[in-house]
């Protein structure tokens, strides 16, 4: 059995390994999953200051998307950039270049052995947050659950081609690492980690959905939150993205590839 | 520019330049061989065993590696050659090897049984066992290094690119990898090129080295022949039995030391049989020694000249 042109087995062995390598850092892992809690900060400004009526929230309901948006975060982070920009640096990526298999599948199955170690910890911090608002407790349906977890898995590929495709500008420059931060501060404002997009005026709304952003957190936590969301569209223009990213990475990947160096090693 | 001004300097007007690390090396391997890389710090060398593995793109020239063009980095490429860095480690710092051993052994489309077959051979042959179990960040550097030769051996490479593979080893276990690779090269046939700065490694492993100074080949052959052309002569001590006047030695070779008994001489290499035979004939000898310089002198006295006579 083969998956995107990889056996069942090499999947099992890198995953495997990187959870047993991802257990060892479980306490770090943890302290991530913590620092993750924007959305709470951002749930308790908007329902102290009553905005969420403004755009057809209550607070209930706002509790409800800022938690979502949460467990999305949770499982759609992405640090390949900075993984990649070290080994590059280090001449770590030397080996992994030197096998046949693509090295960005690597740091793939790190990022999905991470998000399975976070996911305790993602929980636990859910019923915290559950013990402390009783009164947003709400359980998904099925359907909802199932299509929130695949825009969730989505959101994460976009993630990850995205800071793929900085991340082969290490091949070009030494710190690749610092344009990640212009995709980080659009992603801030226009994924709806800090306010749903539903908040924004019509026009900036109309030119953020134009952007890969919303289909990060928004998208996922509006199916999860059991929010009205347009399913098929949001669906497609996760496709359509990824159809988008994945040849910009393979084009850049092909010439930067030829620049490396193999600094340090 | 050093300092602040400079670092200012280098925003606005960063100065770029071109090194030919590699200019004009031309040389065949056949399989099997084992071929030493010689030249001093910044000679090439590494450069030259990145270009053969596929990790650099020459930007001039031909490179073939077991048919394959090394810089295309196809699949049956990959699975036919190995590197190893004694600088650079491959294995999973926080898991034991034996986890990095199956991942490498399912990338290398590896079945199960003929990989645990494969650990067991190999870490025989390296003297290796419980040690695999235990996390690598807790081996020690000997056994780190051999676990290293373990992953990168794993899938049977027939090209093995060794860049100081003995780097940081105490003396024991630089002999260790010395007779593994030499064990593995007669039980494989594999071709291995070894870069190392310890000529210990050379010496014993590699019948033929390849010169490298500055980017530039300036000897490939054996290392018999390079220590021959390097010095030309052979130390010969003597100790006699009764005190003889120095003129008497003047016509075997260059003195180099006399005191009445002991006398060290020069002698050139192609008349040494002929003059260790007048010696014993006309002297009274209790003891005779005949040495050669030592090769790492040579060789260090070769890299700051760059070319041999």
């Amino acid at each position: 059995m083969r998956i995107f042109g990889l056996s069942f087995k090499v999947i099992k062995t890198l995953l495997t390994t990187q959870y047993a390598y991802m257990l060892e850092y479980r306490i770090e892992i943890a302290l991530w999953a913590l620092s993750g809690v924007l959305p709470f900060i951002m749930f308790s400004l908007w329902s102290q200051n009553d905005v969420g009526n403004t755009f057809g929230l209550n607070d209930i309901g706002l509790a409800r998307y800022f938690l979502s948006a949460f467990l999305v975060r949770q499982f759609s982070v992405v640090w390949v950039v900075f993984s990649f920009e070290e080994d590059s640096l280090s001449g770590r990526l030397s080996p992994y270049l030197l096998q046949p298999l693509h090295p960005l599948l690597r740091y793939v199955a790190a990022h999905l052995a991470e998000q399975a170690t976070r996911l305790p910890f993602a929980l636990a911090i859910a019923i915290t947050f559950f013990i402390l608002n009783p009164s947003s407790f709400w359980i998904p349906s099925l359907p909802q659950v199932f299509l929130a977890y695949l825009s969730t898995h989505l959101a994460f590929s976009i993630a990850f081609l995205l800071q793929s495709l900085v991340a082969a500008l290490c091949f070009w420059t030494e710190k690749s690492s610092a344009l990640e931060r212009l995709i980080f501060v659009p992603y801030l404002f226009l994924s709806g980690l800090l306010v749903p997009l539903a908040a924004f005026p019509s026009n900036v709304l109309k030119v953020a959905m134009l952007t890969p952003f919303p289909y990060l957190i928004n998208f996922p936590a509006k199916i999860l939150s059991g929010m009205t969301v347009d399913i098929f569209n949001g669906f497609l223009a996760q496709i359509l993205w990824i159809s988008i990213l994945i040849p910009s990475v393979n084009i850049l990947w092909k010439f930067g590839v030829k620049r490396y160096t193999a600094m340090g090693a | 520019m050093p300092g602040f001004k400079g670092t200012l300097k280098h925003f606005f007007d960063r100065k770029t330049f071109e090194v030919h690390a590699v200019t004009d090396v031309s040389f065949k391997i056949t399989r099997g061989e084992i071929v030493g890389f010689l030249g001093a710090n910044g000679a090439g060398k590494t450069t030259l065993l990145k270009m053969m593995c596929g990790l650099i793109h020459p930007s001039r020239g031909l490179v073939d590696v077991c048919g394959f063009s090394p810089q295309r980095r196809q699949t049956a490429f990959l699975k036919e050659i190995t590197l190893v860095m004694g600088q650079k480690q491959q294995l999973i710092w926080d898991l034991p090897p034996m986890d990095s051993f199956y991942v490498n052994a399912a990338v290398y489309g590896l079945a199960d049984f003929e990989a645990k077959e494969r650990i067991n051979e190999l870490a025989d042959m390296l003297e290796i066992g419980e040690e695999l179990t235990r996390p690598v960040r807790k081996l020690s550097l000997g056994q780190r290094m051999k676990a290293e030769l373990l992953v990168a051996l794993l899938h049977k490479p027939s090209v093995l690119f060794l860049d100081e593979p003995t780097l940081g080893l105490d003396v024991n276990a630089q002999a260790r990898v010395r007779s593994f690779l030499s064990e593995y090269n007669k039980k494989t046939g594999a071709t291995i090129l070894l870069t190392s700065h310890y000529m210990a490694d050379i010496t014993a492993l590699c019948p033929r080295v390849i010169c490298i100074h500055k980017g530039n080949l300036f000897y490939d052959g054996d290392l018999d022949s390079l220590a021959n052309s390097l010095s030309p002569s052979r130390e010969v001590k003597v100790e006699l039995k009764n005190p003889c006047s120095r003129d008497q030695f003047d016509k075997y070779g260059e003195i180099q030391d006399f005191n009445d008994r002991f006398i060290s001489l020069l002698v050139s290499r192609d008349k040494l049989t002929e003059i260790i035979s007048n010696l014993l004939t006309n002297f009274d000898i209790i003891d005779l020694e005949i040495s050669d310089p030592p090769i790492d002198q040579l060789i260090g006295e070769l890299f700051i000249k760059g070319e041999v006579n």
